[in-house]
């Protein structure tokens, strides 16, 4: 029998979660990719009760993403690493592909990040894109809340070869682009002005020799001119994952990302703005533009929802509460005409 | 009595070898002994996975499986008492061995040595394959350069000091039991030869005008399969291919350096669990299949027993194994004649297609860079992976028949399996124990001093392009173990996991209403537990054989699960962790070592301590029937064992039990 006993108890899980305890991580994580109306409610409050700061003001959130084979997972194990090694938590989710047919998707990330060491200040979340919001799931954004509830660096690990896939840049601090020795393609994306996404280009690889070389001073080439938003020079580095070399430049190249945003103030705006856009787009896609229209357009509700301080499932309540009320007041207001 | 003779002198019966060892060097020299005195003319040594992967058996990998495969071998010690009263300066002894393979024949040499043999005098194989570890088997330690290294550093040493010594078998077996045609095993086994053959004349160990030796000393090992006319011309086509390639390629002048020679296992991916008697009349017909051509006739064979399916063969198994061998090579005529297939033309045309399509697919792995580089992109992989699928796929549909699995399943009771022993013989739980006090003892009583010293030789070798046999010979004297020669160059090379070929699997697009209905349940039942229903497969323990796992992964995926694959070698441990932190709906774990028991047991008791009981678990390999039931009075919901073939049953199961662990109505039968 399913009963309301089957949930977790969001007021345990947050303190639990909190504590940083693996177990509750684990459920937390259950609990905010089940679409069932009480989970729903539950993974709301658990969301709003845990430590408002480290959600919105703290630790680190990166994406990494790259076309495949680039080598991004044995790049993700090495930069966990030397982030280990450096006494910081890291939490993982690592995104792949579904099947658009079956609806089922083979998770194989993990096997690539295998370190060979079991380390309980490691965990990795593997999780299906399910063909919806881009090339993410809806789930990416509140479940890189929790885990940043939990670790000091999450990182968000996505298949990327395209505009659409670049998604991941919406949801994080820091973006990085793996770019696959030999291949036109990243060069094409930056010439595209696609490219102009992410702060840090790494060619992974670099063992190649040549052809590594060759990529890097190319991307480097067209990079020159490209300055990214305000004044953050978006580095092109080199790395090996297989020979760990490189590693500790690229790490550190992200951390100088981070600290770059807390000097500009814009770590804690920029999370809350992405939380808007999330809400943003899930009510698009459940209504429409004349949804968000009816709700006052789009840059007012952007401006509205970055103030606001609750968590994106009670946003995303709201607003959907206050568009059925608003919708049906009229149509109420017409049936009492005779 | 009539007889026909030919004018041909009557041909010398192959190499006769049972593939065997198991719980400690003791047991197996015994076992050796008596398979020797019953008339088999060579000896095949099977090690255990610890030795095979380079760990001591006391290492917390090697849990469970020390003795269960084969024999442990940790150090001089156990390699003495595996030959105790075997002469090996007359014995011809075939090791598989691959990761470690330089370390156990540095093992052999020391022995022999301390027999009072010369090693110039050794006779005998070192599988010593490593490619096809990577492909199929699993048991490569380091990354594929200096795999090669290694591999190229035996074949250098025994060319030079071991004449008679064949220091590789390029193995196509394992790449048919991965679910290779015949013509990608021949493409693949040749693409394999190339490189290995190509390291050498570039590493510059061998000199110009020996190198004729080193392809003539290059062996291969075989499959043969149930289509045995088919094997037959495989064999052929082998034996052409490979006369063309070192004639062209290798420039060598001697047509005897150029002749094709191998030995056989013939195929276990066809013998079944059901009527298993059954596979007695497939080993025999598969055995024509590389002996009917003279000219392609094995030089060894190896045959496994009736009852591989089972579990481990008792010694009465093994022999019956070996009188087949010896009817068909004393009480036939089959030795008398010349090459009887010769001048068919039914059989030349089959030879040239094979051959044409290998040559395609050698061109292929030629155009991703040779086959170093076709294994690392993992396009290697992916053909075996879409051919076993296609295969499976064809059992499943029934356009493949196999007696006993998809038709005619009916039978009476096997008296072969009613024995108090189910028809298979159990390792000694207590020789893993004994084994590690062995180690103990033999650790407490070397010359530490010696043994430092020789580790720190290897090192200094192993980081240096010099060969690396005299220094692991020297190990092998001082008293290193096998783990310990391992470590150190696990510390120099590095560690190596290879592509697993599921993430690029071709989805079955081809669904049937089956199949349809198994999605909609999946679905559905997503739906009612609030997310998509997802589940975790990963292999605990050292066996490497990853096909099983990788099926039942990649067909999950195709019925609407979300699979996260863990892949090989992995620690109960190391599976539990994932499991809690993936938030899987079930877990599935593949054992097919025989150390299921344990291995399980650990597992089990660690999803208990994070408080992750509820999660069901289900167990698939070779699993004998007692240790069925007594793995599921341990909370096991399922065991599937290779009896199991029809996968969509299989995955009915896995969303009933799932169903059930959360309180949901199972569904009925599927339609």
């Amino acid at each position: 029998m399913l009963t309301s006993s089957t949930y977790p108890d969001p007021d345990t899980l947050a303190a639990a979660v909190t504590e940083r305890e693996r177990p509750a991580l684990a459920k937390a994580l259950n609990l905010l990719d089940d679409k069932r109306p009480e989970a729903r409610r539950r993974a709301a409050r658990l969301l709003r009760l845990l430590p408002h700061e480290r959600l919105y003001a703290s630790g680190h959130l990166i994406g990494l993403t790259g076309p495949p084979g680039a080598g991004k997972s044995s790049l993700t194990a090495a930069l966990i690493t030397i982030w280990r090694k450096r006494g910081l938590r890291v939490a993982v989710l690592a995104v792949d592909p579904s099947s658009p047919i079956s609806g089922g998707a083979l998770l194989g990330d993990r096997l690539r990040m295998f370190s060979g060491q079991i380390d309980n200040e490691v965990f990795i979340r593997s999780l299906a894109c399910r063909g919806e919001f881009g090339g993410l799931s809806a789930e990416v954004w509140p479940m890189s809340l929790v885990m940043l509830a939990a670790f000091d660096i999450v990182l968000v690990e996505t298949v990327g070869v395209g505009q659409k896939e670049i998604d991941v840049s919406r949801l994080t601090d820091t973006t990085v682009f793996v770019a696959q020795p030999a291949s036109g393609d990243s060069i094409q994306f930056l010439k595209a002005g696609i490219m102009e996404v992410p702060h840090l280009l790494v060619v992974n690889k670099a063992d190649l020799g040549l052809a590594a070389r060759k990529t890097l001073a190319e991307l480097r080439a067209t990079l020159k001119p490209a300055l990214h938003e305000s004044s953050w020079q978006v580095p092109a580095l080199a790395a090996s994952a297989a020979q760990g070399t490189g590693i500790a430049e690229l790490a550190d190249g992200i951390d100088a990302h981070r600290l770059w945003l807390l000097e500009q103030k814009q770590l804690s705006p920029r999370r809350k703005k992405f939380q808007a856009e999330w809400v943003l787009k899930r009510l698009g896609e459940e209504f429409g533009r004349f949804g968000i229209e009816s709700l006052g357009g789009t840059s007012a509700l952007l401006m509205e929802l970055a103030e606001a301080g609750s968590s994106p499932f009670e946003q995303y309540d709201a607003m959907r509460q206050r568009f059925l009320s608003n919708w049906n007041a009229p149509q109420r207001e017409r049936l009492k005409c005779p | 009595m009539t007889s026909v003779k030919t004018e041909s002198k009557k041909d010398h019966p192959w190499l006769m070898r049972t593939y065997s060892g198991h719980s400690s060097a003791k047991a197996s020299n015994e076992l050796y002994r008596t398979n020797l005195s019953k008339g088999q003319t060579g000896l095949s040594v099977a090690f255990d996975l610890p030795t095979q992967t380079g760990y001591d058996a006391d290492h917390p990998l090697a849990r469970g499986e020390v003795g269960k495969v084969g024999v442990p071998i940790g150090h001089i010690g156990d390699m003495e008492t595996l030959f105790d009263q075997i002469p090996l300066g007359k014995m011809n002894t075939s090791m598989t061995i691959n990761a470690t393979a330089a370390w156990l024949l540095s093992l052999y040499i020391a022995a022999a040595e301390r027999q009072g043999v010369d090693q110039a005098q050794l006779q005998g194989t070192t599988q010593n394959d490593i490619i096809k570890e990577y492909l199929s088997r699993g048991t490569y330690i380091f990354p594929p350069e200096p795999s090669l290294r290694l591999t190229t550093d035996v074949i250098s040493y025994t060319v030079n000091r071991i004449p008679k010594w064949n220091p590789t078998n390029i193995c196509s077996y394992h790449l048919q039991e991965a679910g290779a045609t015949p013509v990608q095993e021949l493409a693949y086994a040749l693409s394999t030869a190339i490189a290995v053959l190509d390291a050498i004349r570039d590493s510059g160990q061998i000199k110009a005008d020996a190198f004729a030796n080193v392809v003539g000393r290059t062996s291969f090992f075989v499959n043969a399969g149930i289509r045995f006319i088919e094997e037959c011309c495989k064999m052929r086509a082998f034996a052409a291919m490979w006369e063309q390639l070192t004639r062209e390629r290798y420039a060598v002048d001697d047509a005897k350096m150029r002749r094709f020679r191998y030995g056989v296992q013939v195929n276990s991916l066809g013998l079944t669990e059901p009527q298993p008697e059954n596979n007695v009349q497939r080993i025999v017909l598969e055995m024509l299949g590389v002996t009917l051509s003279k000219k392609a006739r094995a030089r060894a064979i190896q045959l496994p027993a009736w009852n591989e399916a089972l579990g481990l063969p008792r010694p009465w198994d093994q022999q019956w194994a070996l009188r087949m061998q010896q009817v068909l090579a004393i009480e036939t005529d089959l030795l008398e004649y010349g090459d009887i297939l010769d001048g068919s033309p039914i059989i030349e045309a089959k030879v040239r297609s094979l051959i044409d399509g290998a040559e395609a697919e050698m061109q292929r792995v030629h155009e991703e860079g040779g086959m170093i580089q076709a294994i690392e992109t993992g396009y290697v992989k992916r053909q075996l992976v879409t051919s076993h699928t296609a295969r499976m796929r064809a059992i499943e549909s029934g356009d493949l028949k196999i007696i006993g699995i998809n038709s005619f399943t009916e039978t009476a009771e096997s008296p072969l399996t009613a024995g108090g022993d189910s028809g298979i013989m159990k390792v000694d739980p207590a020789a893993e124990r004994e084994q590690i006090e062995r180690l103990n003892a033999f650790r407490a009583a070397r010359n530490a001093a010696e043994v430092e010293a020789a580790l720190n030789n290897l090192k200094d070798i192993a980081s240096s392009s010099e060969n690396i046999m005299p220094a692991s010979i020297r190990c092998a004297h001082a008293g290193v173990t096998t783990g310990e020669w391992s470590r150190v160059l696990r510390d120099i090379f590095g560690e190596y996991r290879a592509p697993t070929g599921i993430d690029i699997a071709a989805l079955n697009l081809a669904a049937s209403d089956t199949v349809d209905s198994l999605r909609e349940r999946t679905r559905k039942t997503g739906e009612e537990l609030g997310r998509p229903l997802k589940i975790l497969v990963g292999k605990p323990g050292l066996d490497g054989h990853s096909n099983g796992a990788e099926q039942i992964a990649v067909k999950a995926r195709d019925v609407g699960f979300e699979v996260v694959y863990e892949g090989i070698r992995l620690t109960p441990e190391q599976i539990v962790k994932a499991a809690e932190e993936e938030g899987v709906h079930l877990i599935g774990l593949s054992v097919l070592s025989g150390s299921h028991l344990e291995l399980v047991e650990d597992a089990m008791s660690r999803l208990g301590e994070l408080g992750l009981s509820e999660v069901p678990v289900i167990v698939g390999g070779i699993v004998p029937p007692e240790d069925e039931a007594n793995l599921k009075t341990r909370g096991i919901a399922a065991v599937y064992t290779p009896k199991d073939s029809d996968m969509n049953l299989i995955m009915a199961d896995l969303v009933n039990i799932i169903r059930e662990s959360n309180g949901l109505e199972r569904y009925g039968a599927l339609h």
